[in-house]
């Protein structure tokens, strides 16, 4: 295929509300959707002046040249990304995909663990790993039920599902960890956990599967900027060896990565970067009878804990 | 107005009548008088406030006088020192002769960017090097001489478009929208080829605009020569990564010839103990943010940088000095340039060791970090150096600094370390066949570019390792010629590799 014809032309196909705060979006990124493989991601700026915003592909349909990003509004950029941007209109830049892609193989009993929003892209990755011969099991972790996404897909991709919420609204009471351990207990130690979702709960996911002895893999999530090697924002220290998520990774053992460093380096701009989305949502205060959004929010509030 | 390579206090130019056309009539004794002109620059305390250029350049009257210092050598070793052999003494004298439009046209032919070039050459380890003044006297101005005929071009809107030829149908994909893959390019596209560029960030012009920043390089010089390359028909696409979103391979399948021109672009850092913490930073993402992401002008713009009271700079090269100087307009209070030898080993221009001194960068020769201590959030609060002292000269002739074991605990909030940086690694890993040396760079052919791959060219930083702008355009002009020769004959002689 000619790439001067068909490249990313970056433009909303489609958006929806999947959970409070969070929403997907689908984007025609015709190269990208063709060459994307499970693990992989790309860089998203909004418009001139914008950040560049890594975003794991959650899905991908070459056919029809688009790919699904799951965004979880967490700062000025993606509560733009939710407030501002409508279907039909563009991206400045989709660029991608970046990172390795997960190696999908034949591994027996794999754990594929997702917290929040994390199920998104670990759907893909199921759903491989499903294909490949593997028998699958889900274990899905969420604040609460409304925070619960894709659980349909993640039912098809997977051979089995056990479902935690914190505060017990669906599925088990509990974390993903309880979770993990009531699996082993049940059908006996996994031959690989794939886990994806907030760093502290890829950091409890490791320890434990560390503990019963389950190869483990994360998907990390540093602050990035330009995604291709070249400036090593997203470092990280893996087995006790500098490493840059954006070319080496995403995915690491999750066994080896330092996540108390990886948690300090997340958090350094977040006061600079709390300001700027303060000063968004007030000037960006509309009536919040017709945004579907804030009637979310509202719903979503005092849950707000990692 | 400040002078600064002139140091001591130079003498007085003589008075001299310049008539409008042609060369004023003076000796050869009046010539040799003539002191090495001063540029206007912007005064220092001013500019530690601002991002704006830092030298203004020359009017017409100092060109032409500066030009008039040149004696026009029979064997001019100025153009021995040029990497792209400048017709030097032929622009030169164009400009004491006061018809600027010859001056440029003869310096572009082997110049295409000398807007840049003039503005980021280390001519004084170049052409001004070896100039014949500069055995007695300071050399011929020549890097000022230059960019001052590429400002004189573009202010008077005299710029001549790229007139492509009449189209051979061949497609060539450029990869990499660095000088070397922008010269590539304009030649390309002059000899009638259809041209695409692909750059994986979302601004073309590579190291000067992520990079050099404004205050050395105003990204507006680099916007406009990409325009013209955009006006003559070259197809850019930004945003797409060769390797990832398009494999080098599938270019082969579309494209008669490619040139992978990607640049330096993997930062090295020391690998000592703390050197992930907070506030420690590439040279590459300190600049990118404040360059290319315009931190700067957070919130304004959305990207943030560290705040800094106490700045380290770790390293003695260009990429240092700009760090540097950018932390201080950052509004850092102090800013240590660390460096393990002493200045004279210092591999950066000496105008930028001027400038940086100027703005009040502390240089700490002979310092070497050893590791790093954070606080309770994880910032660094100490840079731990060792002391080092000169030993016996390395290969490269310069004294070898060996550490001492006395240590200099710095106070500092934010580190950049800029201490070099290796081949990006996105295109080689992800084309097989495409031999490389150790650490990853491709290898080329020295005189034309070609790699072990047919069809495929390199050049640049990407072959060279980290090296100079004018270094990457004379590789984009010997692939561009190569390529001419292949898209035309067919033939692909086996490249010498092992250079
Ligand atoms: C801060 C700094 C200051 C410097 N100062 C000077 C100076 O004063 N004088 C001097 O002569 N030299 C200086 N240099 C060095 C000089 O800038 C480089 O030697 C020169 O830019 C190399 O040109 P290039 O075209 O090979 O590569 P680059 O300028 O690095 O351009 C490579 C381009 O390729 C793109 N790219 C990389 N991988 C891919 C991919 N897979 N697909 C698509 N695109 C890709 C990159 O994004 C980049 O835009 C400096 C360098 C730095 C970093
Ligand atoms: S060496 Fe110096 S004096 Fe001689 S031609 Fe070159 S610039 Fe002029
Ligand atoms: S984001 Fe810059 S190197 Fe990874």
């Amino acid at each position: 295929m000619p790439p001067s014809d068909a490249l990313p032309h970056a433009v909303v196909v489609a958006k929806d509300f999947l959970a409070p705060k969070v929403t997907r979006y689908v984007i025609s990124a015709p190269d990208i959707a063709r060459r994307r493989r499970p693990g992989q991601f790309v860089i998203v700026r909004l418009h001139e002046g914008g950040e560049r915003i890594p975003l794991t592909i959650a899905d991908g349909d070459p056919a029809k040249g688009t790919i699904t990003l799951i965004v979880q509004e967490v700062g000025k950029s993606t509560a733009e990304m939710a407030h501002l941007i409508r279907a039909g209109d563009s991206f400045a830049d989709v660029v991608g995909p970046l990172g390795m892609p997960t190696h999908i193989g034949k591994f027996g009993r794999i754990l594929a663990v997702g917290g929040g929003i994390g199920v998104a892209p670990l759907h893909p990755i199921a759903q491989g790993m499903h294909k490949a011969g593997n028998h699958v099991v889900g274990i899905l972790g969420a604040r609460t039920k409304d925070l619960l996404i894709m659980e349909e897909e993640m039912r098809r991709a997977c051979d089995s599902v056990r479902i935690v919420t914190d505060d017990g609204s669906y599925g088990e009471k509990g974390l993903v960890t309880d979770a993990i351990r009531a699996e082993t207990e049940a059908s006996g130690k996994a031959d690989l956990c794939v886990a994806i979702g907030p760093l502290i709960m890829m950091r409890e996911t490791a320890k434990v599967t560390a503990m019963l002895g389950i190869k483990t893999l994360v998907s990390l999530n540093p602050v990035m900027v330009d995604g291709t090697g070249m400036c090593g924002g997203c470092r990280v220290t893996v087995n006790g060896e500098s490493k840059f998520v954006c070319v080496d990774g995403p995915e690491f053992d999750g066994h080896g990565v330092d996540f108390d460093e990886l948690l300090r380096r997340q958090r350094f701009y977040v006061p600079q970067e709390r300001s700027t989305y303060e000063t968004f949502l007030r000037e960006h205060d509309h009536e919040p009878k017709d945004c579907k959004l804030r009637r979310m929010e509202a719903a979503a509030t005092d849950k707000d804990s990692p | 107005m400040t002078t600064n390579n002139e140091r001591p206090a130079s003498p007085a130019t003589p008075p001299i009548e310049l008539p409008e056309h042609g060369e004023p009539k003076i000796s050869n004794k009046d010539r040799m008088a003539i002191p090495r002109q001063p540029i206007a620059e912007q005064p220092a305390a001013e500019r530690v406030n601002n991002f704006f250029e830092v030298a203004l350049g020359y009017d017409q009257k100092t060109a032409r006088i500066e030009a008039l210092r040149c004696i026009q050598c029979k064997k001019p070793l100025c153009i021995d020192g040029c990497p792209v052999g400048i017709n030097i003494p032929g622009f030169i004298k164009k400009i004491a002769e006061g018809d600027f439009e010859a001056g440029i046209g003869i310096l572009k032919q082997d110049n295409v960017l000398p807007a840049i070039c003039g503005r980021v050459c280390p001519q004084e380890e170049q052409c001004e090097k070896v100039c014949t003044v500069g055995k007695k006297n300071p050399p011929v101005a020549i890097g000022r001489l230059e960019r001052f005929l590429a400002d004189w071009e573009r202010e008077t809107g005299k710029m001549t478009p790229i007139v492509p030829a009449a189209s051979t149908g061949k497609k060539v994909a450029i990869v990499g929208a660095g000088p070397a893959g922008l010269t590539a390019a304009a030649d390309l596209a002059r000899l009638g080829h259809d041209v695409t560029i692909f750059e994986a960030l979302h601004r073309p012009g590579g190291v000067l605009v992520y990079g050099i920043p404004e205050f050395r390089l105003p990204k507006k010089i680099v916007e406009i020569e990409v325009n013209m390359l955009k006006k003559a028909g070259v197809k850019l696409h930004n945003s797409v990564v060769i390797g990832q979103t398009i494999p080098v391979e599938e270019l082969r399948d579309t494209y008669d010839a490619i040139f992978v021109a990607t640049g330096a672009g993997l930062p090295y850092f020391m690998n000592i103990p703390g050197e992930n913490l907070n506030g420690i930073y590439s040279a590459n993402e300190y600049l990118t943010r404040v360059n290319l992401m315009r931190a700067y002008d957070f919130p304004s713009a959305d990207t943030p940088v560290a705040k800094s009271e106490n700045v380290a700079v770790i390293g003695g090269g260009n990429v240092a000095m700009d760090s540097a100087r950018t932390a201080k307009r950052l509004g850092a209070k102090n800013v240590y340039n660390v460096y393990r030898r002493t200045r004279v080993e210092m591999p950066a221009r000496l105008e930028e060791i001027h400038h940086a001194e100027e703005e009040g960068i502390q240089f700490t020769f002979l310092h070497n970090p050893i590791r790093y201590e954070g606080d309770k959030d994880g910032r660094v609060k100490k840079a731990i150096c060792q002391v080092m002292k000169l030993g016996e000269p390395d290969a490269s002739g310069r004294r070898r600094p060996v550490p001492t074991d006395e240590v200099l605990e710095l106070d500092v909030d934010t580190v950049v370390v800029a201490i070099g940086n290796g081949p990006n690694p996105l295109v080689p890993r992800t084309t097989e066949g495409l031999k490389t040396k150790k650490w990853g760079n491709i290898l080329a052919e020295r005189s034309s570019g070609r790699t072990s791959l047919k069809g495929v060219w390199a050049g640049g930083d990407i072959v060279l390792g980290a090296a100079t702008v004018i270094l990457a355009m004379g590789a984009g002009r010997a692939a561009a010629r190569s390529i001419q020769q292949y898209l035309t004959t067919g033939e692909w002689p086996e490249p010498t590799l092992d250079s």
